[in-house]
């Protein structure tokens, strides 16, 4: 059984004696005794579990049933067990949400560093100095890439950022929030959830041809609008035509929020450009594993008026006595170790750790590293969308300029039996490409014209980065065009 | 120490990923930034060294004694580390079909038995990111409850006063009109304040067992039952289940939701602020309002859009209309995927998080839980009874596996507070305990020392507050300035909150 113990059973009795104790059972006598788990002060060292009176194994209503502990080296055989039961791709050509770019050596062991590993939040400036700065660094990163005046410390994900923006934006009179119906669906459910735990209002407003329908935003911005969130890259991997958006919402009245992915901002028109209140985004495409979907991590940076409403850690600079530089946590009236229920959000951490992988990263890429991976991610997304649109019946389902992700809409083939809710014909074209390594895009509806798709996936959304090479992009068309014929 | 935008040099950089082999394809000028973003220019070397140097200005649980009361800093096995890292974990996608993704469901269905067994509930989730992340997900399950029942009445969460501040902070967030009871004498429930906040509007009880000052709270059972008699639910704060996993189960108090804090009880590591994880745990009977995971959906229908007639865009929603909020009340189903359902985050939650903390709960295992509480326990009351002599405990009782001092006559007799004792620890390379915490506890400072501290640590700690003490009547102007070793000194904080600086100013660029 491992253990991360040190005392000994000569200590452990030693420390008892000297607190008057003779039995572990004794520190815990103000347990009611029906509560506590059979046996549970048996696996201390000789006789130092029960009081004298109790025999081991006695009392108690249920005994802990989790299987016998283990040494290193059989824990690390059965969770590498674990692992060998997933499926590793040459080839990743899905997004939606999660991005497979390369992560330089230097991202991965900067983090890994065990001060910065194990360190706890930065509430003793003096002695955290390193986390503190490192924080401050990431802020004014994020301040680049988005152009915004103030970033805070980063949130849990992309999704609750979003969450987040639109709870600042909320005031007494303005309470209800718009959604693009781009924004990742996924994103959306979490806006909701939060709008629901706050009794809140969120409409969603159409799209049209894979983008945002102005016309429909201008619709339904009424008076009582705090924002309007836009995705760009959208979830189908559309530009959407942000400064006209922006125009549009604060033109009545209202706070205009966007979700951006990082790297695109390496090269596209940043929320501060385009006029945005608060910029947020799923920070994982800077140097974050995958890792079946965390951790990651969320950025928001808003204008300068809207600093104080922002959630979570902020870090400030100041000086000490000497006149020195120094980090510290600043702005902490918003939070809620201060304000408890008045707090605008109830966050207390943020993804430090994640905030300094991202930092570093965006170290080691420098704007011109992290212009070159989204170029590259361009050009290969437009290279594969051109060798796929090549095949008979394949087609880029939407006409507006994209970033790194697209949308093929596959012939719809003879009404067969459908798998689950997915076409055959896509079916197919994924199972070809997943048994040469190949993870394909991702299965999603876009109907014929004739309303609802009635749930059956009938196109993938694909998505190409940096990493994809070119004898990939090109296998990848040759086997759907093999799986369509 | 200068900042990394002050070592940059034009013309540096680092060759990551060579150039591209397919034709250049150019977006459109109208769509680029005009403004390049100011990150530095540097060589691999610059990055590693400034690294390298902020990292020495960190004080990690490898460093030393590291006390904070009701953050767990116990030591986080290298093992850990070591599994979250393999590439079956790291390199898959959260999207990619089931049939390549059962070892990752494997470690997440594997870790939800094990803590429910530890916890005494029949579900887990692992979306939420955080505790107070959790604590907002156990809350709407309360919320989500109330709602399929049609009970508008309940509009009121009971929160005792000794609470953390997430406690309060989420019971807002979620709509929730927040009833804060004093605690009692002795630091632990008082039953008749009680009794009178409990009525038809009750939604729930938040609490912590040990409570916020480390004390077991010998009525839980009556707590819970009261609340229950009166119609509301019970929420447990899991921060400090270190001191009773194995031993007492949350479940078996009469608790119906909880959260665990996987970077506190299960030893995955802070990060200096995150990532952690919130496990959130039910009983049976508010399963059905936990959030919807993609692995609990039968067909995940991840961006699943139904597009309509020219290629217009449509949810599982009409347009322009209420995005009704999921629930019952809203009169959709919980259990519609991909759009319409309760989530916290995008995908499953922290998953290489989840990872260490299997890793850990399969190395200690049935014995070692329980060992791990009890010496959590155990390290606490013996540095109690070595400062007891020295200092007054806010509590004369046993502790659980925390403890509180109070300061107030330090304070009196020499004028050193508990900040400046804090302070002056720093000095001696400890990290100081949790300080001002609880609010019920003046000039507070609480200690946990966590079960993997040894008895030397323990002792020199000890030895460290002795001499402080002595100290404080000797030199208080000393211990007011400290600390004196330290990298800085005090930092001016009342100055960095009237004029915040936030960013780098690129435009007056100094270093030092």
């Amino acid at each position: 059984m491992g253990s991360y113990v040190p005392s000994t059973y000569v200590e452990r009795k030693e420390m008892l004696k000297s607190i008057n104790m003779s039995s572990f059972e004794e520190l815990y006598s103000d347990v009611p005794k029906e509560m506590l788990l059979e046996g549970c002060f048996d696996g201390s060292p000789g006789d130092l579990g029960n009081k004298e009176q109790t025999a081991p194994g006695q009392g108690g209503h249920h005994r802990l049933d989790i299987p016998s502990g283990m040494s290193e080296m059989q824990v690390s055989r059965a969770l590498r067990k674990m692992a060998g039961k997933n499926k590793l791709y040459r080839t990743i050509l899905r997004g939606a949400g999660a991005y497979d770019h390369y992560i330089p050596a230097i991202v991965k062991s900067v983090p890994a560093k065990e001060e910065f590993l194990t360190a706890y939040t930065p509430y003793q400036a003096e002695m955290s100095q390193g986390v503190l700065q490192s924080i401050f660094e990431y802020q004014t990163m994020i301040c680049e890439l988005t152009g915004m005046d103030v970033s805070n410390a980063s949130v849990y994900d992309g999704a609750t950022a979003t969450a987040e923006a639109a709870a600042m934006c909320r005031t007494r009179g303005r309470r209800v929030t718009l959604v693009s119906e781009t924004v990742d669906p996924k994103v959306r459910d979490v806006l909701r959830t939060y709008a629901y735990a706050s009794n809140d209002e969120v409409f969603v407003v159409p799209a049209k041809a894979g983008r945002t329908d102005a016309e429909a935003l201008k619709s339904l911005l009424r008076e009582n609008v705090a924002s309007f969130i836009v995705q760009s890259p959208n979830f189908f991997g559309q530009i959407e035509d942000c400064e006209e958006l922006g125009k549009i919402t604060h033109d009545a009245g209202a706070l205009y929020v966007m979700n951006c992915n990082p790297i695109a901002l390496a090269t596209l028109k940043t929320p501060a450009e385009c006029g945005a209140d608060v910029a947020v985004g799923e920070g994982q495409p800077l140097g974050l594993e995958l890792g079946f979907g965390g951790p990651y991590l969320g950025y928001m940076a808003s204008t300068t008026k809207l600093m104080r409403q922002l959630p979570g850690r902020i870090v400030g600079e100041t000086t000490d006595s000497e006149g020195r530089r120094a980090y510290v946590l600043s702005l902490q009236a918003r939070e809620q170790h201060i304000r408890r229920e008045k707090a605008g959000s109830n966050i207390c951490s943020n993804e430090a750790l994640c905030a300094l992988t991202a930092s570093v990263y965006m170290a080691a890429m420098g704007s011109d590293g992290m212009r070159e991976v989204a170029d590259q991610c361009v050009s290969k997304a437009h290279f594969l969308a051109n060798e796929l649109a090549a095949i008979d019946g394949v087609k880029l389902a939407f006409p507006g300029e994209f970033f790194h992700e697209f949308v093929t809409v596959l012939p719809e083939g003879d009404g067969a039996d459908v798998t689950g809710d997915v076409t055959p014909r896509v079916s197919a074209v994924l199972a070809a490409l997943d048994e040469e390594g190949i993870l394909g895009g991702l299965p999603v509806c876009v109907a014929d014209g004739e309303g609802s798709c009635n749930g059956r996936k009938n196109a993938i959304l694909w998505c190409a980065t940096e990493k994809a090479d070119r004898a990939e992009l090109e296998l990848t068309a040759r086997i759907v065009r093999e799986a369509l014929s | 120490m200068n900042l990394i935008f002050e070592k940059s040099v034009e013309g540096r950089h680092c060759e990551m990923i060579g150039r591209c082999d397919v034709e250049s394809y150019k977006l459109g000028d109208n769509l680029k930034r005009k403004a390049e973003p100011r990150l530095p220019r540097l060589s691999e070397v610059d990055v590693s060294r400034h690294y390298t140097e902020l990292n020495k200005n960190v004080h990690g649980v490898n460093c030393g004694f590291y006390p904070l009361g009701s953050c767990t800093m116990k030591y986080n096995p290298r093992i850990d580390e070591e599994t979250a890292g393999l590439e079956g974990f790291t390199h898959i996608h959260p999207l990619a079909p089931e049939s390549g993704t059962g070892g990752c469901r494997e470690v997440l269905d594997t870790a939800a038995k094990l803590l429910c067994e530890i916890s005494g509930m029949d579900e887990m989730t692992f979306q939420p990111a955080a505790g107070a992340h959790g604590e907002f997900t156990g809350v709407l399950l309360i919320k989500q409850y109330h709602d399929s029942r049609g009970d508008k009445a309940r509009t009121k969460i009971i929160v005792p006063d000794s609470a953390h501040g997430t406690n309060p902070a989420t019971a807002a967030m979620c709509g929730y009109e927040v009833v804060n009871i004093k605690s009692a004498e002795d630091g632990c429930v008082d039953l008749e304040a009680l009794k009178a906040a409990l009525g038809p509007d009750t939604a729930g009880l938040m609490l912590t067992n040990p409570n916020t000052v480390g004390l077991f709270d010998r009525n839980i059972l009556e707590i819970t039952r009261l609340v229950h008699e009166a119609g509301g639910l019970c929420y447990y704060d899991g921060a400090n289940l270190n001191a009773i996993m194995g031993i007492v189960r949350p479940g078996d108090m009469g608790f119906d939701c909880i959260h665990m804090n996987l970077h506190k009880t299960f030893a995955t590591p802070h990060g200096g602020g995150g990532p952690g994880a919130g496990a959130v745990g039910c009983k049976e009977f508010l399963a059905r309002f936990m959030p919807v995971s993609v692995l609990n959906m039968g067909n995940p229908s991840e961006g699943r859009v139904d597009v309509g007639p020219e290629g217009a865009l449509m949810g599982n929603h009409s347009k322009g209309t209420i995005d009704a909020g999921p629930g019952e009340a809203a009169g959709g189903n919980i259990a519609v995927p991909g759009c319409g359902g309760f989530r916290v985050r995008s995908f499953s939650g922290n998953f290489l998080v989840v990872v260490k903390a299997l890793t850990y709960i399969l190395t200690l295992g049935r014995e070692g839980i329980p060992e791990a509480s009890m010496n959590a326990v155990l390290n606490a009351n013996y540095l109690l009874g070595r400062l007891k002599g020295t200092y007054t405990p806010a509590y004369e009782r046993t502790c659980m596996h925390e403890f509180v001092l109070c300061l107030e006559d330090v304070h009196h007799k020499t004028g050193v507070s508990a900040l400046d004792v804090a302070k002056s620890l720093i000095d001696y390379g400890i990290h100081p305990p949790t300080m001002y915490f609880p609010m019920i506890v003046h000039e507070a400072l609480m200690f946990e020392p966590t079960e993997t501290e040894s008895r030397e640590t323990l002792d020199h700690a000890a030895d460290v507050m002795i001499e402080l003490r002595a100290l404080a009547d000797r030199d208080p102007e000393y211990m007011k300035a400290a600390p004196h070793k330290a990298q800085i000194g005090r930092p001016d904080e009342v100055k960095a909150a009237r004029h915040p600086i936030v960013r780098f100013d690129f435009d007056t660029a100094r270093g030092e």
